[in-house]
């Protein structure tokens, strides 16, 4: 009985998180474009020449998918910690790690998802070829919902901070690097003609390890942060 | 909590902390010094230079055991940082936060003589291999440790959340190092780019565990001194500190 | 004894990582110190005037 509840919450929860998102759909857009200008700014600061972007492609991509990441996870608690509705959320009787949950879903589904959507364009824009670009939507899909979930924790710490957003990037983007490291060498040995079911699974489980610790680190950072 | 002896229950307060830290911190400087000594002794006198690397080698008994301690040091840090939130013991918080700045030095003492072990051997300062990559990567991860601690108000707070970053940290860290190991093999270059110890000699076995006990005292003597004035400042209100710095003229 | 100093060839290296060590942790050592000293300074001050 309360399970359903507890289910009516946290689909509550996301509908609502989305219903905001998308009122504020502007905003929601400017990481993305963030991305596309990052990428853009690789070929103007070295050599447009085809090989070259071939061979740093899928690293390019994948920093700029970091950082665009970290300029969308600023949103993900504030707005809420600001009206005060963060701190009703820790007050519900519902644990609040599902509740985190939901709303790290509606963040990676604002913001992760949308990566997945535009790496097509900036494939052809860094001459990523045909046999990255599957390679590249896998890794994107496997790791962006990890930088979700990893960047929620720091979010969570530094929500009301002073200078919070270059704090949470000091933070967060080592704790990135294995994603960073795994999915870019994927791309890469991917175009080689190498078997990557390996880089796949071993991201597979970062994923689920983020995913099943992650939202229990994230609530208990944002209980110590709201005190 | 009867599994806790009654000595260290007792040493969980602050006052008492306070004096077995100062005296402590003593016993343990003295220590390292010896250590110290014999180590450089042995190291630099006493030790034969290595048949590949020459007299280069003897780098290594600052670099190895200035990485073994910034590894070392992260543990405890979270470990005594997790004991502090947990269960409320100020003095282990202190601990904690009191680590921090000596990791982050043994860290960078160790990247920088990394890379000047590397220059005669492979002609460049810096290098992307394993070793000197994970320890870059665990400097940013002690920096921003200290960061986030000065970043709050706070002391309670900050003893709280730096404890769940220092928690997120440990377990991020084999994965980073397998991480980065990984990455490494794929990009072997031509040249050998592992910063490898010479093939351990007795003779260098000793100078080596001789310097790494000596930091690892020096540690201890600096983390308890550190601890004494993070509590020290935390607790200036309390009537231990009061009658502390009332009855004595400070130390 | 200059065999010593000139360490193979290597002098500049392991004297460097040698005195970088040395400073390091020299500095590392006296910081806590000064602090703790001048905190007792200030909660005495602070005493006598009688706060808190």
């Amino acid at each position: 009985m309360s399970e359903a509840k507890l289910g009516v919450a946290f689909f509550t929860l996301l509908r609502r998180d989305l219903m905001l998102a998308y009122r504020h759909r502007a905003q929601m857009m400017n990481p993305l474009l963030f991305f596309v200008i990052v990428v853009s700014l690789f070929p103007l600061g070295l050599d447009p020449e085809p090989e070259l972007l071939h061979t740093i492609a899928p690293g390019v991509i994948w920093v700029a998918a970091l950082l665009a990441a970290m300029l969308s996870l600023d949103t993900m608690f504030r707005s809420d910690f600001e009206d005060g509705s963060l701190e009703q959320l820790l007050l519900t009787p519902h644990p609040l790690p599902l509740l985190v949950l939901a709303k790290i879903l509606a963040h990676w589904l604002v913001s992760g998802l949308p990566l997945l959507l535009l790496a097509p364009l900036l494939g052809m824009l860094l001459n990523l070829g045909s046999e990255g670009l599957l390679p590249l939507l896998a890794t994107l899909l496997l790791g962006t919902p990890i930088l979700s979930l990893i960047g929620s924790i720091g979010v969570a710490l530094t929500v009301g901070l002073r200078g919070g957003g270059v704090l949470l990037s000091l933070l967060i983007l080592p704790l990135f690097i294995p994603v960073l490291i795994f999915a870019a060498a994927a791309v890469g040995n991917a175009e080689a003609g190498i078997d990557i079911t390996g880089q796949l699974a071993f991201l597979g489980s970062l994923l689920a390890a983020a995913f099943a610790l992650a939202p229990l680190a994230t609530a208990a950072a944002l209980r110590i942060s709201l005190n | 909590m009867s599994i806790i002896p009654n000595w260290l229950h007792r040493l969980s307060s602050p006052k008492n902390f306070y004096r077995f830290a100062g005296t402590a911190s003593n016993w343990c400087g003295w220590i390292a010094l010896v250590l110290i000594i014999a180590g450089l002794y042995y190291g630099l006198i006493d030790s034969p230079p290595d048949y590949q690397q020459g007299d280069s080698a003897r780098i290594m008994y600052v670099h190895v055991p200035a990485a073994w301690m910034s590894m070392f040091v992260y543990v405890v840090m979270a470990s005594s940082a997790a004991v502090g939130m947990i269960w409320r013991i100020k003095a282990s918080s202190a601990f904690a936060n009191a680590s921090a700045p000596v990791g982050a030095m043994f860290t960078a003492l160790a990247l920088l003589t990394g890379m000047l072990w590397g220059k005669p051997m492979w002609g460049t300062y810096w290098v992307w291999d394993a070793r000197l990559t994970s320890e870059l990567i665990l400097l940013f991860l002690y920096l921003g440790y200290m960061a986030l601690n000065s970043a709050i108000e706070d002391r309670e707070t900050a003893a709280r959340a730096t404890a769940i970053l220092a928690l997120v940290g440990v377990v991020n860290i084999p994965i980073i190092h397998y991480s980065v190991e990984w990455w490494n093999t794929l990009h072997q270059g031509a040249t050998v780019t592992k910063l490898d110890k010479p093939s351990i000699h007795i003779s260098m076995l000793i100078p080596l565990l001789l310097m790494a006990f000596a930091f690892k005292f020096y540690y201890l003597s600096n983390v308890f001194r550190r601890a004494r004035c993070e509590l020290l400042e935390r607790e200036r209100g309390k009537a231990w500190v009061r009658e502390l710095v009332g009855g004595e003229k400070g130390e | 004894m200059s065999d010593f100093f000139h360490m193979g060839g290597y002098a500049f290296y392991v004297w460097t990582s040698y005195a970088l060590a040395t400073v390091f942790m020299l500095f590392s050592w006296i910081q806590p110190r000064l602090r703790e000293r001048r905190l007792l300074r200030d909660i005495e001050r602070r005493l006598k005037r009688g706060e808190r």
